[in-house]
């Protein structure tokens, strides 16, 4: 779950890194009203959860009123990227002398934390990582026990972090694992990571990704995913616990467990078609389950034929098929379906559809055929 | 023989007092899996079917010596239950459950490493281990399995029965087909499962299938090239998968270039592995190399 950078902010003022006050408004008129809170220049800055808000436009300076209103008015409603911009951060203006960068995140080849620390703060940090290596200090810290300070001073003291302030780097390290650790995140960035002229080490951005399965036990974050950027059926989707990620294509996708479905998404594409959903009803999915899937799908308006794909294992074909069934009978559906059931009780799954008869419901038998067949029929329309 | 569960294996379940555990707790009995036992907090003394259940992991690993756990019990309670098994001496944990905080995997994975090298775990988030003919452990439906000749290791479970099923409709049948589950930081990877298969009598082709994220694949494609001279055939799932998405497995995320499908695809081919684009292809790729005449190393 990726946070906006004033929602990242808040985690780190919770945990000693220094941030610039601020506060999130959604209107002119607040964020007129915040700048005279914490005072001229102020920075509005755009926020989405997409790189490249700087170069779009969608992050300003403001020297006063005037500046705030034409910024904030210009920049709410503004496209960055396909992403539309909600919401705004106004914060006091920071004074720059050094941008450095800081990150922890969970190395999945290694299994264990990576520290991470560079002097060429500001600046994208893959090609900081591929030009100059040496000027990106990595450090793979115990898992079990943590960075140590002495760890953050030396990875300071190597990455060449100016002498005064090695301190307070090393001091940003650890509370930036601390974020990382306590808050259950997979990713904490500061870029940049600045010292001012009179020689304070603040965090001037803020990229967090928190995850997800740990939020039962950070009942304060719950409300930290971005639900109004998000796509509505994607909303609806989470709301009702299932797995459903919104695509560009016209075929609607159901099938049972993440793998299966994403190698149906291949085969779809393989065969010429371009898939509208990614939708995963889970093991042991039941009738009611399965209808409200078919809802899902079919609130997108770009569908035009849909595919399930089921191999059941603690699914059974025969409530996937009564799911269908009874979907049929409440949204009498306009597109056609192509439904290809292999797994546990697929001959009765099989049966039940033949016998209902549904309009415009054909059965493949292999996964290929049912991708080839969907595809055609999507093309017909 | 056939890798990690068999005729030996001696099995206690936690969580066999839920309805999850026991329906599948039951299925691996009647499949002929030897089930020892249960563990839940607060129930020992009842029984599952005339399977006793016990309070703790120390306490059945005292009555009856389980040689193998499998996990079922909510996320929350997952960790520590795979550490107090590894603590009671169980050899073998295989943890089904799905939804374990990354931290705690990485807490599990460095805990075990660090104090419990005796032990081995498998998943978490994964469908389990069948071995067909000896033993099932886990939620993989084994009646479309036959006993044979092929190796299967998988992060995907869906998937497997897919491959898996092509494979037997060929008329072939697997030595084992082992689930390490779709996670971030998975007990064991691709690599240890193909060093068991490189190691089993009866595994004469090993089939690895993957998906997108992480590097697990890259690792295998390397340790493939090094140390393992039976053939290996492969899938990977998530060439249509967009960037930054997240698609169910917490592992099947990409975020940038490394970990697409097409960078696994291309670290496997590039040792020699033949990456089918299809499911069905990876079958018939399988059936051609073993059938074949190619049964020596690539």
């Amino acid at each position: 779950m990726d946070l906006l950078e004033y929602q990242g902010k808040q985690l780190f003022a919770r945990h000693g890194l220094r941030v610039s006050s601020g506060e999130p408004v959604t209107t002119v008129e607040d964020a007129v009203r915040v700048a005279g809170e914490v005072g001229y220049p102020v920075v509005v800055k755009a926020q989405v959860l997409i790189g490249g808000r700087g170069k779009a436009g969608g992050v300003k300076l403001a020297a006063g009123e005037a500046e705030v209103r034409e910024h904030a008015g210009n920049i709410l409603g503004m496209d960055i990227h396909g992403h539309t911009v909600r919401t705004l951060w106004i914060e006091h203006a920071s004074d720059i002398a050094t941008e450095y960068y800081a990150s922890v995140l969970l190395d999945r080849s290694a299994k264990r934390p990576l520290v991470m620390f560079s002097v060429e703060g500001g600046v994208d940090i893959e090609e900081v990582a591929e030009n100059t290596p040496e000027k990106l200090i990595r450090r793979h810290v115990d898992a079990l026990d943590g960075i140590t300070r002495a760890e953050a001073v030396e990875m300071a003291t190597d990455g060449g972090a100016d002498a005064d302030v090695i301190d307070g780097v090393a001091d940003a390290l650890v509370a930036l694992y601390e974020v990382w650790l306590e808050e259950d995140a997979t990713l904490a960035e500061i870029n940049p990571l600045i010292v001012t002229p009179d020689r304070e080490v603040k965090a001037l951005d803020a990229k967090v990704s928190l995850d997800g399965n740990a939020l039962y036990r950070h009942p304060e974050n719950q409300e930290l995913s971005d639900s109004q950027n998000e796509d509505p059926i994607e909303r609806r989707a989470k709301e009702e616990g299932v797995q459903y990620v919104k695509l560009d294509g016209d075929i609607g996708i159901l099938g049972n467990g993440a793998g299966l479905v994403m190698s149906t998404l291949d085969v779809v594409a393989q065969a010429g078609g371009a898939p509208a959903n990614f939708l995963d009803a889970g093991g042991g999915s039941d009738a009611e389950k399965i209808k409200q899937a078919v809802q899902l799908i079919l609130a997108n308006d770009a569908v035009k034929a849909v595919l399930f794909n089921i191999f059941g294992g603690i699914t059974r074909c025969d409530e996937v098929a009564r799911g269908l069934i009874a979907a049929f009978a409440d949204l009498k559906p306009t597109v056609p379906f192509v439904v290809r059931l292999d797994g546990t009780n697929d001959v009765a799954g099989r049966e039940l559809l033949q016998e209902a008869a549904l309009p415009n419901v054909y059965a493949a038998r292999t996964m290929n055929e049912a991708a080839e067949k969907v595809v055609a029929l999507a093309a017909a329309r | 023989m056939s890798v990690l569960v068999d005729e030996n294996t001696r099995l206690a379940v936690a969580g066999i007092t839920g309805r999850e555990g026991s329906f599948h707790t039951l299925n691996n009995r009647n499949y002929g899996t030897n089930v020892v036992g249960g563990v839940t907090p607060g129930k020992g003394g009842q029984d599952v079917e005339g399977i006793p259940v016990f309070d703790s992991w120390e306490q059945a690993a005292e009555e009856v010596q389980p040689n193998t756990a499998m996990i079922f019990v909510p996320p929350r309670f997952a960790a520590d239950s795979i550490l107090e098994a590894a603590s009671a001496g169980v050899e073998l944990v295989i943890a089904i459950t799905e939804g374990i905080p990354a931290h705690d995997e990485m807490r599990v994975y460095n805990t075990l490493k660090r104090d419990h090298s005796g032990t081995r775990l498998i998943g978490p988030n994964c469908p389990g281990i069948l071995s067909p003919g000896k033993a099932n452990v886990g939620i993989i439906p084994a009646s479309f399995f036959k006993q044979g000749n092929v190796g299967v290791v998988s992060r995907s479970g869906t998937l497997t029965y897919q491959i898996g099923n092509e494979i037997a409709q060929a008329g072939f049948g697997c030595s084992s087909i082992v689930g390490i589950g779709g996670d971030p930081v998975p007990g064991s990877s691709f690599v240890d499962v193909l060093e068991l298969f490189q190691a089993d009598d009866q595994t004469e082709l090993i089939v690895l299938s993957g998906e997108i994220g992480g590097s697990a694949e890259e690792e295998a494609a390397q340790y493939i090239a090094e140390r393992v001279t039976k053939p290996v055939v492969a899938y990977i799932a998530g060439f249509t998968a967009p960037a930054g998405k997240q698609m169910g497995h917490a592992g099947a995320i990409i975020s940038g270039t490394a970990g697409t499908a097409a960078a696994k695809a291309q670290a496997l081919e590039a040792k020699g592995v033949r990456v089918g684009r299809t499911p069905t292809e990876v079958a018939e790729n399988a059936v051609e190399v073993i059938g074949g005449t190619s049964l020596a190393a690539p």
